[in-house]
């Protein structure tokens, strides 16, 4: 009798553990299920800095820059302006990315297009201002 | 990709590096090294990327820009600097277009969405990348056009016009809030159309003499494209660098202005000096009498000068009289005279062109002054030799209220003992004033060709 009563009461436990289990699995694809959404975001968000990053690094830039501009002397405003014209360039990065992919659709003509504009910037903004650099030159009497 | 971002402040600190090594001649040559390196820095970090696997695209790019844009750099006169900048500019409104239509197709390899369903802040970004690309384009090409010749310098004006620009100014504003709506091609394309129109409008009634305020004004331009083009991007070099060279164009169009004693607004807005003659001032009475010389007489002048104070302008540059000027003033050394340049901030047409073209006809950078340095030496001063420059040394810009240049900072060349002033004719210079200077007990104008003056001058010299 008791011996039996405990038998019942086992597997009655059994029977409620393992549907416990059955649920707790539900519960964690549910979990995991929601969990992936978000997963995916931060994985896609890692290229994406939030704009304030971006803002702070413009605002910051902008104070460099007006500091920095002031320093250059008046003479050489011309290859200030050579070399400006040089570095603007680096928009060249967007081309690449867009002439980058495999096949070729439309935005990788377009890529590919800025890519030589801006190498003939980067080529000859850099070279015309090393010319008048090499000029200004302390001339021996 | 933690690399990468690293990768790019790197490029963007050379950047920095490179703006300043400008602060001396000496450490200029450095700092130009600099931007090559962080610019060659941000290209192989891009190249290196996963996802940009088509080389042969992207080396063919290279190469072919790289030997055109070489090539002008090797073959181009230091004289047409003014235009080769201007041209250059064109090219990146024109690249920053570019890379904001390759966004906009291909959203996916930027990580902003799919065609269709682009982030709004990076279609705003992406919108004003390329309105702004697109101005400096056009306007790049108009200010290129002016200083080669190819249109007239003649500011070009009609009626409405300032009517006009701010319509357009509104619909473009309308257009991008339309298009971060729908997100289709055609308002895409809509917004370069009328940006390219809003570029033309802009340079187009500003005269040829306003030309280093515009030049600086689209080197500020073609940086904030840069900057657009950045937040699109999420790319910190493109933004960091965007705002150095918006900075750097900023700062030079406001010492233009500056240097004309006028505001950014009046530049903009253009005709000055449209209204031949410009009703006010004497520009009428020519018949006064003015003394003339010839190069004898500046030689015989200048022997006996101890001090020479030479004022290059537009005009010398004009008649590439730069190596003639430094031969003569190299025989006026000889003879025991010293011999200073003085630069006005607005000679010529880009910030710093005069300084250029003497630095490439081997003039020592150290007897080359500013306005400010030099500007109380002139009463101390024998002989003042004026060479195409004019309304930067009239004096009328101290005393005469009613003159359209009063207030501008001049040159004290009026201060002098003797004045030599080489023209071509007694026509007004750009703002349409007759010079005050011409008309002076003590001054003797030299009527010529600028380079053929210097020269006949050097063989009088010799005698």
């Amino acid at each position: 009798m008791d011996k039996q009563q405990l038998l019942q009461q086992a597997q009655s436990l059994q029977e409620e553990a393992r549907t416990l289990a059955e649920k707790a699995g539900e519960l964690a694809s549910q979990a995991a299920q929601m969990a992936q959404p978000a997963a995916e975001a931060a994985a896609a968000g890692g290229g994406h800095t939030p704009f304030i990053f971006l803002f702070t690094a413009f605002v910051l830039a902008c104070f460099v820059g007006y500091y920095v501009v002031w320093s250059v002397t008046p003479a050489l405003h011309s290859p200030l302006m050579g070399v400006t014209n040089a570095i603007s360039s680096v928009i060249i990065v967007g081309a690449l990315i867009a002439a980058g992919p495999e096949g070729s659709d439309i935005s990788k003509i377009f890529g590919f297009v800025a890519i030589v504009l801006a190498s003939v910037n980067i080529f000859g903004g850099f070279l015309v201002t090393n010319r008048m650099l090499g000029m200004f030159r302390k001339k021996q009497k | 990709m933690q690399w990468a971002g690293f990768a790019y402040l790197v490029a963007a600190i050379c950047f920095i590096m490179a703006l300043r090594g400008l602060s001396h001649p000496e450490s200029a040559r450095n700092g130009n090294r600099f931007g090559m390196a962080g610019m060659a820095i941000a290209v192989i970090t891009t190249i290196l990327m996963p996802n940009v696997v088509s080389y042969e695209w992207i080396i063919a790019g290279i190469v072919i820009g790289g030997v055109i844009g070489a090539v002008i750099a090797k073959k181009i006169v230091m004289t047409a600097l003014p235009q080769l900048v201007a041209a250059f500019h064109s090219l990146v409104g024109l690249a920053a277009v570019f890379v904001a239509a390759a966004a906009f197709y291909n959203p996916g390899a930027y990580d902003i969405g799919t065609a269709g369903h682009i982030a709004v802040a990076s279609l705003i970004e992406m919108s004003l990348g390329t309105a702004i690309g697109a101005v400096t384009f056009t306007g790049s090409v108009v200010a290129f056009g002016k200083l080669q010749g190819v249109f007239g310098s003649k500011p070009l004006v009609f009626p409405g016009q300032h009517l006009l620009n701010a319509a357009l100014g509104l619909l473009l504003l309308g257009l991008v809030v339309w298009f971060c709506m729908v997100q289709e091609p055609w308002v895409f394309w809509a917004i370069v159309l009328l940006s390219f129109a809003i570029g033309l409008l802009l340079i187009l009634p500003i005269g040829g003499a306003d030309m280093p305020v515009v030049v600086s004004m689209l080197n500020s331009y073609s940086g904030w494209a840069a900057c657009g083009i950045g937040f699109t991007l999420a790319n910190t070099a493109l933004i960091i660098t965007g705002a150095l060279v918006g900075a750097s164009g900023a700062i030079l169009s406001y010492i233009m202005c500056k240097g004309m004693n006028r505001s950014i607004f009046n530049v903009i807005l253009g005709g000055f000096g449209g209204e031949s003659g410009g009703g006010a001032g004497p520009a009428g009475d020519d018949d006064r009498p003015v003394k003339s010389g010839g190069p004898e007489d500046a030689a015989f002048m200048m022997k006996q000068a101890e001090s020479v104070i030479i004022v290059p302008g537009y005009g010398m540059a004009v008649a590439q009289a730069q190596h003639a000027l430094r031969e003569m003033a190299e025989l006026l050394k000889s003879n025991g005279a010293q011999v200073r340049y003085a630069i006005h901030p607005v000679a010529g047409r880009m910030p710093g062109h005069m300084n250029v073209l003497l630095a490439e006809a081997n003039v020592d950078y150290d007897d080359v002054l500013e306005l400010e340095e030099i500007n109380r030496d002139f009463s101390s001063t024998d002989v003042v030799f004026v060479i195409g420059a004019n309304d930067v040394t009239n004096p009328a810009a101290k005393t005469d209220q009613a003159s359209p240049i009063y207030g501008m900072p001049i040159l004290n060349v009026e201060e002098a003992e003797q004045v030599l002033f080489v023209k071509r004719s007694m026509s007004p210079g750009y703002a349409g004033v007759q010079n005050e200077l011409f008309f002076r007990d003590n001054t003797t104008m030299l009527f010529g060709d600028a380079k053929k003056m210097c020269e006949d001058i050097v063989k009088a010299l010799e005698r």
